[in-house]
This record gives C-alpha cells, structure tokens and sequence, in this order.
C-alpha cells in the first residue's frame, strides 16, 4: 500500500507491504544504514530513529504506522555540513567502541535532550535504559551526553552550531 | 524476523473499528502503539490477517477529568501518563507505573488501552488498574459498558473483552494525597516483573503471582484489623498459586510477595 511521510525533511511517496517494518523500509527502500537492526525484539535500541520528534524502536514500527508522519535518522542530524552536538560530543567524548549502538544511542540521546535538556547523570543513565552497547562503554557516551546538554547550543538542531568551535559557550 | 503477511486497515473512527471487527470477525486484531501485538507477529505467534489501526484516532488519545475519575483514552501513551501532570497530582500511582514500563522508547510507542487488553499478568499497569480500584470501558456495536479492573482480567492474557469490542478508556479514581507505594523486581533493566507490588491506602496488589493482577485479601484484612505493615505483608502470599519459570519458582516468588509487599506498605508516599 502507499506510504506518504517525511524522512529527514524529504517527503517521500512508496508502495510498501503492510508489514514492511519501519527499519527495513529505512535501510532497504530508503537505502539509510544507520539504523540498525540488533536484537529485533525491541530491547536493545539499535534501530532508534526519531518518529515526530520521539525516539521509537524502528523494529517494532510498521511502516505505514508512521504515514503522514517525521522520521528522523541519524543520517539526518548533522546539518550544513557539520556534525550534530550530540555526534560532536560522541566524538569528543569517544562515547563509542565497536560502533554498532551509536547511531541507536545517539538518536535516543537526542530525543532524551529534547524532553529533558539538562538532564542529571541518573537521568541520563535512566533515559538511555532501551540502549545496550555490548562493548559496556557506558561511562563515554553517558559523558558525551552530558557533555553535549552542557553546550549551549545543544537543543534544537536547526540552530545548532558546532560545538568545539564554541568552547566558551555556557549552558543557559 | 517478519510478520507473516496481513491487510492494514487504519479506522477512521471508533464506530469504524468496531464495524470492522464486527464483519472481520477473530481474523482481525486491532493495532494501537503495536508493542505487544507486533513483537508477537515477528515471532509468528500471532498471525492475523487484517490489523485494524486505531493508534491515530484523536477520541482514544487523552487524559480528562469525569467528576471523581480520570479518564485515559485508550491509545494514550505510557509516556504521556507518566508526566502528565494531572496523573501525577489525581493518581500518581499511575503516572509512576507507567514510567515503569519498557524503557523511553517503549513508553512512546505502547498504549495503556494496549497494555491491559494484552493482559500480561507481570506488566505494570494491570496491576496498578487493579490497586487503584479502576475499571475499563469497553465499546462495541451495543454501545459503551464499564467493567471494573478486577473483573476485567480473566486469566493469562485473557479478559472479558468480547468479541467485536475494544478496549475505549481506563478510568481511575481520583486520590490525590492517597498514600502509595510501588515496588518491581525485575532482573534486568527495561524487563516484566519477577514479582511486583502496588499498595494505596489499604489496598495491595500484586503482579505476576498468578494468571491475573491479585489483590492480596489477607494482607488487607490484617491493616484493617490494626497490623502493622511488616504483620500484614506477611499473608501477601496467602492463597496464591504463581507459576514457576526460569527466574523464580514458587515460593521463591511468594517470599518475593512478602518482601515487596512489606517495602511497598513501608514506603508509602
């Protein structure tokens, strides 16, 4: 059946099977690979996207759940060329190992920063609770997270700047 | 894992749906926040052939006052009933079970109307239903029926909900200021109760101690009579019959009932 909704600002329009999961419809029709698929049983958070602003376990969607509707992927983050201040802090934090949960921690770090823009480390530790990352660097990322709730410009993307070129920026 | 195949229908109405599942018959499921029903379809545990979608529809999304009640539609979030404010003032109970549930993303997708028709006797909110003393309202062709929280729940995930209805609203009384405690054993982050126990005022509930959300009688009857809670948590396990798996067997979770039962009773807010 016809799908029509938003993928990283782009309107798209295709026919998909009504159960056509949304992380396959994102890495296969839409040829986006940051979501990933990890565990498949809505428990390790791989697959994270943004669904209107929300993060959402993108294998436990279907695909025509999320007609007339936002989705974001990490893909869609980083605007004008520069990276979002959550995958700057990531970087600048080395909140990553073998890689594979980033792009799900950074999405569920972006919706978590969009609800609760100066989170505690208890809330952040508690808001990535439906993210695993089999390499146990928990204490890297949730310092990036924290790290990019610190920089000013942390919250919405569209204004966002790059955060190491604003060091002396201080969260309001 | 795939969902085997099915038709997608998304209901205009709530009139629409229960047509729906009036000319569809048992082929038929009806899909909201989808995080018990989809997880199942990729296990191909379940299979149905035609998914009504009644997750959009505005009349089953919301929290509102009805005299001494809180009215939650049906498709209304585990998220939004977490910090919704007025949950958090008139039942916080409730607002708390269900920051509970799952983890965030779990809490943006899976509905309260999902949750209790699922009727997982180990998920949080059934059990805070039935300690709450709240009830469902159920729609289909005849109209509109209220069936109580306890009368609700029939057995592992069965409930009286018949066929060619669905689950519109769970109401719950308002008690702001009602002392409450709320305890969950779970092995894991994000993960169902091994044993859990809800307490408001003199009512206790427990999760996962049989095939449905139980009220601990026993326990209830010695606040009554004066016990203090620690004497009352003792008989929590009294008459319950829980089944054994993996994580516990079962008087391992009838000690759990005991224990979680005293802390919930202890720590009352």
């Amino acid at each position: 059946m016809r799908v029509e909704l938003t993928v990283n600002g782009q309107q798209r329009s295709d026919d998909v099977e009504p159960r056509l999961l949304l992380v396959h419809y994102l890495r296969e029709v839409c040829g986006l690979r940051a979501a990933n698929v990890g565990c498949d049983t809505t428990s390790c958070g791989a697959c994270t996207v943004l669904l209107n602003g929300s993060s959402v376990k993108s294998c436990t969607v279907l695909t025509v759940q999320a007609t007339g509707r936002q989705v974001t992927t990490a893909e869609g983050l980083a605007a004008d060329g520069e990276l979002h201040p959550v995958q700057a802090a990531f970087r600048q934090e080395h909140g990553l190992q073998c890689g594979f949960c980033t792009p799900g921690m950074v999405m569920a770090a972006v919706g978590l920063l969009s609800e609760n823009p100066n989170p505690t480390e208890a809330e952040v530790r508690e808001g990535l609770e439906g993210n695993f990352c089999r390499c146990t660097g928990y204490h890297n990322i949730v310092r990036a997270v924290l790290a990019a709730a610190a920089d000013a410009s942390a919250a919405p993307a569209e204004t966002a700047g790059p955060v190491e070129a604003e060091p002396a920026e201080v969260a309001g | 894992m795939i969902p085997a195949p099915f038709d997608y229908i998304a209901a205009e109405s709530t009139a629409h749906a229960v047509d729906l599942l009036e000319s569809l018959g048992d082929d038929a499921k009806l899909l909201a926040g989808g995080h018990s029903l989809l997880p199942m379809m990729k296990l191909r545990l379940a299979a149905p052939s035609v998914l009504i979608d009644i997750g959009g529809l505005a009349e089953l999304i919301g929290i509102r006052v009805d005299g001494d009640e809180l009215v939650i539609g049906a498709a209304t979030p585990h998220a939004a009933l977490a910090t919704s404010d007025l949950v958090r003032t008139e039942a916080p109970l409730l607002a708390h079970s269900a920051a509970q549930v799952g983890d965030p993303q779990i809490r943006h997708r899976g509905t309260i109307g999902g949750s209790l028709a699922h009727a997982d006797p180990a998920a949080d909110l059934p059990m805070a239903l039935v300690a709450l003393g709240g009830s469902v309202d159920l729609l289909g062709q005849g109209g509109t029926r209220n069936v109580a929280a306890e009368d609700f729940f029939a057995g592992y995930f069965e409930t009286a909900l018949e066929p060619g209805e669905l689950v519109a609203a769970a109401r719950v009384p308002r008690r702001p200021g009602a002392a409450w405690g709320y305890q969950k054993f779970v092995r894991r982050a994000n993960d169902w109760a091994i044993v859990g126990a809800a307490a408001i005022d003199g009512r206790i509930a427990l999760a996962n101690m049989g095939p449905v959300p139980l009220r601990a009688h026993a326990a209830e009857q010695a606040l009554a009579d004066g016990a203090s809670p620690a004497e009352a948590a003792e008989l929590a396990a009294d008459g319950t019959e829980p089944g054994e798996d993996v994580h516990a067997d079962r008087a391992y979770r009838q000690h759990l009932a005991r224990v979680l039962t005293r802390r919930a009773l202890e720590h009352r807010t």
